[in-house]
């Protein structure tokens, strides 16, 4: 038998944390670009397009993470995609994340003023140059808090793949407690990690917020 | 030849799923009361409790609020029996969710009591109501007319959030499911009748809490 010190399981816990950074940041990424096509379709002017996203939005807001991802994790086999808990993890917060995030850029756009399509529109603007020099800048610098915000929910988020198998900072804390019989310890720590990772963002989108409402 | 659906195992099987989701509704039923209760608590604790008081709220809030649930839920269920709380799954999962679910309310109430212009409690202590009264018949009714959409959006995040109550052996839908899953070997068929149950459920909980809200804090609820 092993025995693990506090700091064996210290270390071992921040080289897990690793996975819980990486996996948040793939899932931002990847939440981002899926996010803007989805954004595309939720504010485009075919009003199918428009349903179409709204459904989306409203199927992965109106689920659990958890059943997301074990239906990536089981369903992605069947159609011949051979999977590991990575990469169902890494699309199931891929597509979670996207499903947000349209929905917090919708926000800004719907926020903005008729007259900011109008004024492009009469420079000559055709629809893609409206979105791309006019009104995305504005739409994404007025939700900078509530992305971030969500970027928060996002790495607590990243616990749950602990449960098809990734293995990140839970996972590995589930195995160190059943070695050491330290879950005060063990699950204490994962959550100063977890809480060091989330605060300073927590402040961030909070003076972000600030911000918009002072000026 | 590839995989081919098969749902044959439904006929037998509603009778499980049907009790995993009175389970998960059980435990948002208790947490929406008990959470709330203890936001309105907080948030006024927040506001007029001494200064300790309102630094440990604040506290309690950034913790809670910063770390995921599914660690609170393994904190609470495993890591207090080592200082002697030993609590049931049941109630660790309740107790888990209502601290989760205040630590979002009690701000979202918090700001509901700020947007009550300070004149009707003024008013209201001019009338000669004691500061209680003021407190319960006066403030807080227009405060949570204000905030009941939000709080309607963190109630069923909450419930979508239970389903990880199963990892502790909390025999909600999810923990249903798994059972399920196990004994037909069909996966993906039975994560996904129970993820539109979910979705069924939470469109009914949103409807349900509006139409609720808007008999019991009058019109103008949305």
């Amino acid at each position: 038998m092993i025995e693990f010190t506090f700091w064996d399981i210290v270390r071992n816990l921040l080289f897990a944390a690793r996975w819980t950074v990486l996996l948040s940041l793939a899932a931002f990424v990847g939440g981002g670009v899926v996010g803007m096509v989805v954004l595309f379709f939720r504010i485009a002017g075919n009003k199918w397009a428009r349903r179409l996203a709204s459904g989306y939005i409203a199927l992965f807001q109106g689920t659990p993470l958890l059943m997301q991802l074990f239906l990536m994790f089981f369903g992605l086999p069947m159609l011949g995609l051979r999977i590991e808990p990575w990469t169902a993890a890494a699309l199931g917060l891929t597509f979670f994340a996207s499903a947000y995030l349209a929905e917090i850029w919708r926000g800004g756009v719907d926020a903005l003023p008729r007259g900011q399509w109008d004024a492009g529109a009469s420079l000559g603007l055709h629809y893609l140059q409206e979105l791309r020099l006019i009104i995305l800048p504005q739409a994404f610098s007025i939700t900078r808090a509530p992305t971030v915000g969500f970027l928060v929910q996002l790495i607590k988020s990243t616990a749950l793949t602990s449960i098809i198998g990734f293995e990140e900072l839970v996972r590995t804390s589930n195995a160190i407690n059943n070695a050491t019989f330290e879950p005060f310890t063990v699950y204490g720590l994962v959550a100063l990690i977890f809480f060091v990772m989330c605060f300073p963002l927590t402040q961030y989108a909070r003076s972000l917020e600030r911000r918009a409402t002072t000026n | 030849m590839g995989y081919s659906l098969d749902f044959g195992w439904l006929a037998d099987a509603t009778g499980a799923i049907a009790r995993g989701a009175a389970t998960t509704i059980l435990l948002i039923a208790v947490t929406t009361l008990a959470g709330t209760f203890l936001s309105i608590l907080g948030a006024a604790g927040r506001r007029n409790g001494p200064l300790l008081l309102k630094r440990a709220i604040g506290v309690y809030v950034e913790i809670i609020r910063n770390t995921p649930f599914l660690v609170q839920l393994f904190f609470i269920f495993f890591g207090l029996p080592s200082i002697g709380v030993r609590l049931d799954p049941v109630l660790a999962a309740m107790l888990a969710m209502t601290l989760n679910m205040a630590a979002y309310t009690i701000e979202i109430v918090g700001a509901g009591l700020d947007a009550v212009p300070r004149g009707q409690t003024e008013a209201a202590l001019a009338l000669g109501l004691r500061p209680r009264q003021v407190f319960v018949k006066i403030v807080l009714p227009q405060a949570l007319k204000v905030i009941f959409p939000a709080l309607t959006s963190q109630i069923i995040i909450m419930m979508l959030e239970s389903a990880v109550v199963s990892q502790i052996a909390v025999r909600e839908l999810t923990y249903e499911a798994d059972m399920l899953q196990a004994r037909t070997f069909r996966a993906f068929e039975t994560y996904f009748v129970v993820t539109m149950v979910y979705l069924v459920l939470s469109m009914g909980l949103r409807r349900l809490l509006v139409s609720g809200g808007r008999r019991a804090l009058g019109a103008g609820v949305s």
